[in-house]
């Protein structure tokens, strides 16, 4: 199908066939990693400004990568090294920096409708590289990509998202994206981290690990971000990890064919053991891979984007 | 409205097929040298059965590959949405072979010279040589291919409908007239 859209805002807007051009692209542009010259020429002469005002390894490097395999130009500017610190507005850096005649802005913002904010009142393509708690739908493509190089279809696939599913943008956009494309969602958190939203989407929740890894095909294991312990949604790191970290007693009791997916930063040790992420059914490295794929795809089919 | 009009059947395509195999045969001058890469969506075809003869004729076993060209389109911010992206696949080194590039239709140069841009990133070849079946004799590059098995100057707003059998399921070449 003909991509139409201007800006990736989030997976709830897309079409199952909107996923797949961007996945079946993606798969084209994974070879281009594999090349001797890993640099092909569809954004020559194109600027991208990654505008990052949250901490960002993976996200800021797999698009800087992606921008440059496609030839574009791109600059990166994060919170600490912007006029930001000085009080200006959202909204006035990125007018600014679109005066300086720019084409594409990659945006992470704490606040939920950031990228959506950008794109009603700039010219650039505008691409969600997360925004606050609401979605993230480049790691959610990537994460789809994964898992499709694994099961042929996602229809019926027992997927469990596993972790701190209140506080993650990753679990929103694939809940979207999973309940698209009709795959069987099983969401496992403590209480306190379960969000009320779950209520709209048709998934099955399960508060006992234990059960909930059970003839799972996919364990996506979300990240506990640390700094949540001092505000009391659980007791301790210790009884989060005797009650919800995927162990190495656990990871026994899987599927042989069963693959773990975490988006990263991972907490060894907490929501993951060390042993169960480096084990052959680990495709969290390969995630990383596939992310620079999928950004490639999302930024070439965006540039040909006219409408919406 | 378009008009369909019957230009090549199987038996005229298999008689192409087979004097660019023999040509190469007849003027390679060190077959181990050679490589096959196919512009896709039927360039490929060409090559993968290029290559099928030439290994029954001869011991060499001919590396075979296929690329898609498009994401070194000159015409990218012209056109309205960017097109779907197929993998190109070079399996092997390129540098000092002799590569045999295959494409079915000739017309203006611009997928060839996309091609060749394609090509020189997984290497340096000795040599290219450019085979196609129909040379529209309308280039608007200076390229122009080393063999080709009909020439056919038909007007801009004419084409041809290159079916094979591998992806098409019969062999033919049908030329579409747009009605005025």
């Amino acid at each position: 199908m003909n991509w139409t859209r201007k800006h990736l805002l989030s997976i709830e807007e897309l079409s199952v066939g909107e996923m797949e051009t961007v996945l079946q692209n993606a798969f084209s542009f994974k070879e281009v990693l594999l090349r001797p010259i890993k640099k092909v020429p569809p954004l020559r002469g194109k600027t991208v400004v990654n505008l990052f005002f949250e901490p960002s390894t993976r996200t800021l490097v797999s698009f800087s990568l992606a921008e440059k395999h496609l030839s574009a130009d791109s600059v990166n500017i994060s919170t600490k090294s912007s006029s930001v610190l000085k009080g200006e507005t959202l909204l006035d850096t990125a007018k600014n920096i679109e005066s300086m005649k720019t084409d594409m802005v990659v945006i992470r913002h704490n606040s939920p409708g950031a990228a959506q904010f950008l794109a009603e009142r700039i010219n650039s393509n505008v691409i969600n590289a997360g925004d606050g708690t609401h979605e993230h739908p480049t790691q959610a493509l990537l994460d789809f990509m994964t898992i499709r190089e694994y099961f042929k279809s996602f229809k019926n696939l027992k997927i469990l998202i596993l972790g701190d599913i209140l506080h993650s943008r990753v679990a929103r956009s694939l809940l979207w994206g999973f309940a698209k494309y009709g795959a069987d969602v099983t969401l496992c958190a403590p209480p306190t981290l379960m969000p009320l939203y779950i209520n709209s989407f048709d998934v099955k929740v399960e508060y006992d690990v234990d059960k909930a890894i059970q003839d799972k095909d996919v364990i996506y294991i979300l990240r506990i971000q640390l700094e949540r312990q001092k505000t009391g949604l659980f007791p301790t790191l210790n009884e989060y990890i005797k009650d919800y970290s995927l162990t190495k007693e656990r990871f026994k009791k899987l599927k042989s064919k069963t693959i773990i997916m975490h988006p990263g930063p991972m907490n060894r040790g907490v929501e993951i053991d060390g042993s169960v992420a480096d084990s052959k059914n680990s495709v969290i490295l390969e995630q990383v891979t596939n992310g620079v794929a999928v950004r490639m795809a999302i930024l070439y089919l965006l540039d040909g984007g006219k409408n919406v | 409205m378009s008009n369909e009009f019957h230009f090549m059947n199987e038996k005229d395509i298999n008689s192409i097929v087979m004097s660019m195999a023999d040509n190469i045969l007849r003027t390679s001058e060190d077959l181990s040298k050679i490589c096959f890469i196919g512009i896709m969506k039927r360039g490929d075809v060409i090559a993968e059965r290029i290559k099928s003869i030439i290994e029954q004729k001869s011991s060499v076993q001919v590396p075979l590959g296929k690329i898609d060209i498009n994401l070194y389109r000159d015409d990218l911010s012209l056109i309205d949405y960017h097109p779907y992206i197929a993998s190109t696949d070079i399996p092997f080194d390129l540098n000092e072979k002799e590569v045999y590039l295959f494409d079915d239709v000739f017309f203006t140069g611009r997928t060839i010279r996309s091609a060749l841009n394609e090509i020189m990133d997984f290497g340096r070849p000795a040599r290219i040589f450019l085979y196609v079946m129909i040379d529209r004799k309308a280039r608007e590059l200076p390229i122009q291919p080393d063999f080709s098995g009909v020439e056919a100057k038909i007007p801009k707003n004419q084409n041809f409908d290159v079916k094979f059998k591998e992806t098409d399921n019969k062999d033919e070449i049908l030329l579409i007239k747009e009605a005025s």
